[in-house]
């Protein structure tokens, strides 16, 4: 399709400021003005809203396709969350009003739905207190390591530079950790996922700051000796941060403040349904226990005995400010909205169903893919394409073939431990009959990678465009139109 | 309600598949043996209808006031095909397209987006976009470790103070030497010559604010003179609406500029979500932080998009990443594309004049009142500094009981400027808004 700058003709316009009801003037010199174009498009707002309709159609959706994306909890995104957080009352608050003098009392608004969602997270995951200031799930991630850092520090325990990290892990935790001025030490897992004890044991020491764990797995399993490994790494003096990206997998039914963890993340846009937006925004609020509390970013919203809300800022031991106010209030609202209409029941009911629904998939697929793990599975279920393999048939492939059948892949080569993988995750809001078709697509294509491999390394053949030469993007630039 | 698609009767075949008889059963076979928690503080759930009703009161305790704040954040006017666009439930429920023959839309809208902000800022190569203009001053000040193998930077402190403070909270436990330069009390430029002394061979890089924090537009020559010799880089932190009248980074100059794209399109939104950019000139495209994406053919020699330069992010390089960032604020650069292509050039341009008539009529209202007076001599955008005889903080609160968010007191932010009072006007204030604001403070004075 042609770029939006090689349509229009000069002169079209979409859009006009109002009269301007003041003299025409301004107080820059001709000197500091703008010599070279900007070469913005010219065009009409039907040419506009024609041309990026038409680019929205070359995309999949979870409104539009099954999108079983193995660790993005691909779920329904409510309609009723997207009315509500257009509400002028919240779209029209500028930032900067609630720090006026006198204008929390302005606000209440925009404080109370911080406040009854980072009440909400507490207490369903287990901590006392939570920021919902990070801006997405790696910003959590962040936001959790520096306060692990912070106490550390307050504690003049400096020599603790270590996080420890399973091999399993998402590429994001080790970079965090490096953010957060940390070195990575690499802990095994085994075939599951889990964390090799012995190898934990040997990795912890007075300079282990702490670890940072997936619950559940990145692999998609609950490792049962996650109270274990949480008491091993406080025996050694360190702190346990949950990286919470699955966390759909197990609200309602297990708290991870109960199992030990002192500080995790949840993502929003996964576990508590607001939209993805094609790669964010997000939020990525953190859960910290009791000690690491005063650590927290500020401001933090308090409620009064009056019960009205306020900002407080005065925790001079803060890590500072994650976010330039409060976090990513327009995407906040929306999870919160989620938090309350699902209320306390509806939050075990996502669980349940999610992981029912991703061991209905295990099970169904278990004759047609290679599984490493053939037990009980939590939210997603991680095949291998290792049969396929021998005849030609990637990992890749499957997932193009996939496209060609209307359906979104799941996450391939991801988790790297297991070779080939394909990672479906399909989440509480799909039917079993969506899944049901989904099987179907997959069994014939496991058919045809025995039959006629080269139809699926072919594929796609319905899309807009057929696979791309990602070697000529990287080695040949080109990330601007000229 | 949970939106969960399947009856009791598909799960009870569901559960005679995975061999269960309950979800009692599943939970144990999937090794999680704990007790359920309680969840005593949690409440009931609500339908639709009483959670709109709740958030539709909750949103009337937000007061509606006249906007005159800016600082870094500005109420300008949307125009209503954005929200149609980003309304496309392709574009926002779909995520990161990691498959580009199903992701097309989400990747040329994002190229598209690139674009334009390079066009904007001069520059040559943009990334796909940071969470805010805050984390940007962290990336670029990481890149320009990256690019110089320096550790000094130089920020004025007419950089928006949010953002310092953020830069200081994220970079805590870098070994990164932060030296801020501060400013003159009477004054609202950056205090040039003291950055133009503090830049040694050690310094990575200088970041400054165009316009800056205090609405002041400054000239740049001898900074980018200065970094050039030094082998440092230049940073610019840019308010995008005002790039339409004033000289590009790109222009001036300057290495790297980043900011904050809220005002192309993006709602205020009681702070964020927002949107990061940083631009950069080519030579250093390979040290940007984030997603970047980029134009290929397919094996058929069609043209089309891909994210491309990943060898510099955290899933393939982990530990030794540029950033741990693995995601952008697609949504919001989508919503920035939209924006520029629905105003053109010479929409924004037109835009960005009014909000210059606009904040001059104002500016030249406001300091005749007694006692009231314009500070700093220099050339401003929309916003600008006022010194009032009283307390700033007092005169905002009594204002904002009339309806009125005048500014923002500058005192809190720096010591000194107690009576000084940052004032912003868009294209969207009217003449009697502001002769209404003008007429409110001559009545407390």
């Amino acid at each position: 399709m042609k770029l939006i700058f090689d349509k229009g003709r000069d002169g079209r316009r979409a859009y006009r400021a109002p009269i301007c009801d003041v003299p025409m003037a301004s107080a820059i010199p001709d000197e500091m003005r703008r010599t070279i174009s900007a070469q913005l498009p010219e065009v009409t707002e039907l040419d506009a809203v024609r041309h990026f309709t038409n680019l929205s159609r070359k995309n999949f959706g979870v409104d539009s396709h099954f999108y079983p994306l193995g660790s993005c909890t691909m779920k329904y995104n409510p309609k009723s969350h997207e009315t509500i957080a257009r509400m002028a009352g919240f779209t029209d608050q500028h930032p900067w009003l609630g720090q006026l003098p006198g204008g929390e009392k302005l606000s209440q608004g925009t404080l109370e739905t911080l406040y009854r969602q980072e009440r909400f997270l507490s207490e369903l995951l287990g901590f006392a207190e939570t920021t919902l200031q990070p801006m997405a799930g790696a910003n959590g991630e962040f936001t959790g390591v520096m306060l692990i850092a912070a106490y550390f520090k307050a504690r003049g325990e400096t020599q603790r530079t270590v996080m420890l990290i399973p091999d399993a892990a998402h590429g994001t935790n080790p970079a965090s950790a490096i953010q957060a001025g940390f070195t990575c030490r690499e802990v095994a897992s085994d075939s599951e996922g889990n964390v090799d004890l012995d190898d934990l044991a040997a990795k912890l020491g007075d300079d282990v700051a702490g670890l940072m764990l997936t619950c559940p797995n990145t692999v998609g399993m609950f490792d049962r000796n996650v109270e274990k490994i949480c008491a091993m790494v406080h025996d050694a003096g360190g702190l346990c941060y949950c990286d919470g990206a699955n966390a759909n997998a197990i609200i309602g039914r297990v708290r991870p403040g109960d199992l030990g963890f002192d500080v995790m993340h949840v993502n929003v846009h996964k576990t508590f349904s607001t939209p993805h937006g094609g790669g964010g925004p997000g939020a990525g609020p953190v859960g910290v226990v009791e000690r690491l509390r005063a650590f927290l970013p500020v401001p933090r919203v308090v409620q009064g005995t009056d019960g009205s809300y306020t900002l407080e800022s005065n925790h001079p031991q803060s890590i500072g400010k994650m976010a330039p106010f409060y976090g990513n209030f327009g995407v906040l609202i929306r999870s919160c909205a989620y938090m309350l209409m699902l209320g306390r029941v509806g939050m075990i009911r996502v669980s349940e169903n999610a992981v029912l629904n991703a061991n209905y998939l295990r099970v169904k697929l278990a004759p047609y893919y290679d599984q490493k793990i053939t037990r009980m599975c939590m939210h997603e279920c991680v095949f291998s394409a290792t049969r396929q393999v021998v005849n030609g048939v990637h990992a890749l492939d499957i997932a193009k073939a996939l496209i060609d059948r209307g359906i979104h892949p799941p996450t391939i080569y991801f988790p790297l431990i297991i070779p080939e993988a394909l990672m479906i995750e399909p989440t509480e809001t799909e039917s079993k009959e969506t899944m049901d078709e989904f099987v179907d697509a997959m069994i014939e294509i496991a058919e045809l990678a025995e039959t006629d491999p080269v139809s699926l390394q072919d594929a796609p053949i319905t899309m807009p465009v057929r696979r791309m030469d990602e070697t000529q993007a990287a080695r040949k630039p080109d990330l601007a139109a000229k | 309600m949970p939106y969960i698609a399947n009856t009791d009767a598909d799960r009870a075949e569901m559960f005679k598949v995975i061999g269960c008889r309950d979800f009692a059963g599943m939970w144990a076979a999937a090794q999680v043996n704990s007790p359920a928690p309680a969840l005593e503080g949690l409440p009931n759930g609500m339908s639709e209808a009483e959670l709109l009703e709740y958030f539709q009161q909750l949103s009337q305790r937000n007061a509606g006031v006249i906007n005159f704040l800016g600082g870094g954040f500005y109420d300008h006017l949307i125009p209503s095909a954005v929200d149609t666009v980003i309304s496309r439930s392709e574009f926002y429920t779909s995520y990161t397209p990691y498959q580009p023959e199903a992701s097309q839309g989400t990747l040329q809208a994002i190229y598209e987006y690139q674009s334009s902000m390079a066009r904007l800022t001069g520059m040559d190569v943009v990334n796909a976009s940071l969470y805010d203009g805050g984390s940007a001053v962290y990336e670029a000040a990481l890149m320009a470790m990256r690019v110089t193998r320096k550790k000094q930077l130089i920020i004025s402190e007419a950089v928006s103070p949010v953002y310092r403070t953020m830069l200081k909270s994220y970079a805590a436990n870098q070994p990164l030497e932060i030296i801020e330069i501060p400013l003159n009390v009477g004054d609202t430029d950056s205090n040039l010559k003291a950055i133009l002394a503090a830049i040694n061979d050690q310094t990575a890089a200088v970041i400054v604010q165009y316009p800056n924090f205090l609405g002041t537009v400054e000239v740049w020559d001898q900074l980018i003179e200065q970094t050039k010799k030094m082998k440092a880089l230049s940073i610019a932190v840019c308010y995008p609406t005002s790039l339409a009248l004033l000289r590009s980074p790109g222009e001036i100059g300057f290495d790297i500029a980043i900011g904050e794209g809220q005002c192309l399109g993006m709602a205020l939104n009681c702070g964020g979500p927002y949107l990061g950019f940083i631009a950069s000139s080519s030579n250093y495209m390979r040290k940007l932080p984030g997603r970047i994406v980029g134009r290929t053919v397919d094996k058929d020699g069609k043209s089309g998009f891909v994210l491309t330069l990943q060898a510099r992010e955290q899933h393939i390089r982990r530990e030794s990443a540029m950033s741990n960032i693995c995601s952008n604020e697609n949504l919001c650069a989508l919503t920035a594309v939209v924006y520029l292509t629905l105003t053109g050039e010479k929409g924004l341009t037109e835009i960005a004049e009014q909000n210059a008539a606009k904040a001059l009529f104002a500016r030249d209202l406001l300091v005749k009142l007694p006692g009231v007076k314009s500070v700093g001599k220099s050339v401003f955008f929309n916003e600008f500094v006022i010194e009032l005889p009283v307390a700033a903080d007092e005169v905002v609160a009594q204002l904002l009981e009339r309806g009125y968010a005048a500014g923002i007191p500058l005192g809190t932010h720096y010591p000194g400027r107690e009576k000084q009072l940052l004032i912003a006007v868009t294209e969207k204030r009217t003449r009697v808004e502001i002769i209404g604001l003008v007429k409110a403070l001559e009545e407390i004075l």
